[in-house]
């Protein structure tokens, strides 16, 4: 497997929440808005990659038969240093994430990735491995904190839980184009607000996993009626030449 | 310490605040152990187990321990520490003691470290009911109230939800939502119900 192989497996082919189901609870929990769940991401992506690296480096001095917990401790070292750094310099996400910052230890994706991919091979690829798998973790709740986020209220915030780059929350919302024609009217009152209540995490996540699993079944039957069509091609290939033998035999006897 | 705390502690942990359908801890074994009801029965009842005593274990070590030296940073790693070991050591004295009981729990117990509902709940105590004001007992009591609370709440729960799933098995469904999609619809709708009973407190 080459370095880009290896980098890019996470975000679809081996993406953790949509092809293995792993860490469902934040992303269930944290998703109720676009920032909470890119600001989860992130903080994955610190944790991943360090512990993979770490782990990679230790592997030769760890006993076989304590490697579990020495991987949490690892992994809760690490989880201890990103929650102090959240609540120093984003205290809007520590506050709104709250319990899930030290629940990322017990995140099976990143135990998972420990044992099953940085125990045993070298520091550059397990690095690598660490931020490629994180990067699909954050892809994937941001697609799902996007989707709640944008049926919930009508649009995007950045800015609120995340005081980067701009000075006050900036949105971006279907108010745009509603005020062109009607400036009584907020889409916001007009939202699912289900969907940003822990039913709609449910519901959203069920579409999206149906959705792939849907495109998963058609290509599925495509290749199935692929198959089957090559295989009467052949049929119809070995019938001609049986005939075409047949009447050469029957031609050379008369 | 009374009845009255104790009937609170319980009733707001288990129904309105449901570990599951509300605070979405304990997924990975919601979705993964509720095929069969009897395995969703051994799993609750094994998380019951460990939630009572790590939460009690886990707020003695914050009060006495971690408190008094001034290293309350440090509480995420203890307390995965205390779960991990305590998870073992349940392990052995339930071998040891009881083969039956170790028969009908003993292969969900590894399985419960990485559960995050139990460092949840352990993690939860220290934020909503430990503070300086709190003595120490009366504290610890609402903590293991809670923690069996919440242990009762993930039995109800993820037993309702196998039965479900176990009738979703003969049921036609469109192939692309066969398995884990029309099982999350299930639960958002049964995560519906449960917030019709949020404020009854």
């Amino acid at each position: 497997m080459s370095k880009k192989e290896n980098f890019l497996k996470g975000f679809f082919k081996e993406n953790p929440i949509f092809v293995f189901l792993l860490g469902m609870c934040p992303a269930l929990a944290v998703t109720a808005t676009f920032e909470t769940a890119l600001g989860m991401g992130l903080l994955v992506i610190f944790v991943l990659t360090g512990s993979n690296i770490v782990v990679s480096l230790l592997r030769k001095y760890i006993p076989e038969h304590v490697r579990t917990p020495s991987y949490i401790v690892i992994i809760a070292t690490f989880v201890t240093l990103v929650e102090m750094f959240t609540e120093a310099f984003a205290f809007e996400l520590y506050e709104s994430l709250g319990i899930f910052i030290p629940l990322i230890v017990v995140n099976c994706l990143i135990l998972g990735r420990a044992e099953s991919f940085a125990s045993k091979n070298n520091v550059v690829d397990s690095a690598i491995d660490g931020l490629g798998m994180a990067l699909g973790f954050t892809f994937a709740l941001v697609v799902i904190g996007s989707i709640r986020e944008f049926l919930a209220t009508g649009g995007l915030v950045w800015g609120e839980y995340l005081p980067f780059f701009v000075d006050q929350p900036v949105s971006l919302s279907l108010d745009l184009i509603i005020h062109l024609f009607d400036d009584s009217i907020t889409i916001r009152d007009f939202g699912l607000a289900m969907f940003s209540l822990p039913p709609g995490a449910f519901i959203a996540l069920a579409f999206i996993l149906a959705y792939f699993q849907f495109k998963k079944v058609r290509k599925e039957e495509q290749e199935a009626a692929a198959k089957k069509a090559w295989i009467e091609q052949k049929k119809k290939e070995a019938l001609a030449r049986k005939k075409a033998k047949a009447l050469k035999e029957r031609g050379e006897a008369a | 310490m009374s009845f009255t705390v104790f009937a609170t502690a319980i009733i707001s942990a288990m129904l309105i605040n449901n570990v599951i359908l509300m605070q979405f801890l304990g997924i990975c074994p919601f979705l993964g152990v509720s095929k069969k009801s009897s395995s969703a029965l051994g799993m609750s009842a094994a998380v019951l187990f460990v939630m009572v005593i790590a939460s009690a274990v886990t707020y003695t070590l914050y009060d006495l321990v971690l408190y008094q030296f001034n290293i309350e940073y440090i509480s995420t790693i203890a307390f995965i520490l205390v779960i991990a070991s305590l998870v073992q050591f349940v392990e052995m004295v339930i071998k040891r003691y009881s083969t039956s009981l170790y028969k009908s729990l003993g292969i969900y117990l590894p399985l419960i470290t990485t559960n995050c509902a139990i460092l949840g709940v352990s993690e939860g105590n220290i934020a909503n009911i430990w503070g300086a004001t709190v003595p120490f007992g009366e504290g610890l009591f609402i903590a293991v109230s809670t923690a069996i609370g919440t242990g009762l709440g993930f039995g109800l729960v993820i037993f309702a939800f196998s039965s479900i799933r176990e009738r979703l098995e003969a049921a036609n469904v469109p192939k692309a939502w066969r398995g884990v999609p029309i099982s999350l619809i299930v639960a958002g709708i049964m995560s519906m119900a449960f917030f019709g009973l949020v404020g009854v407190i």
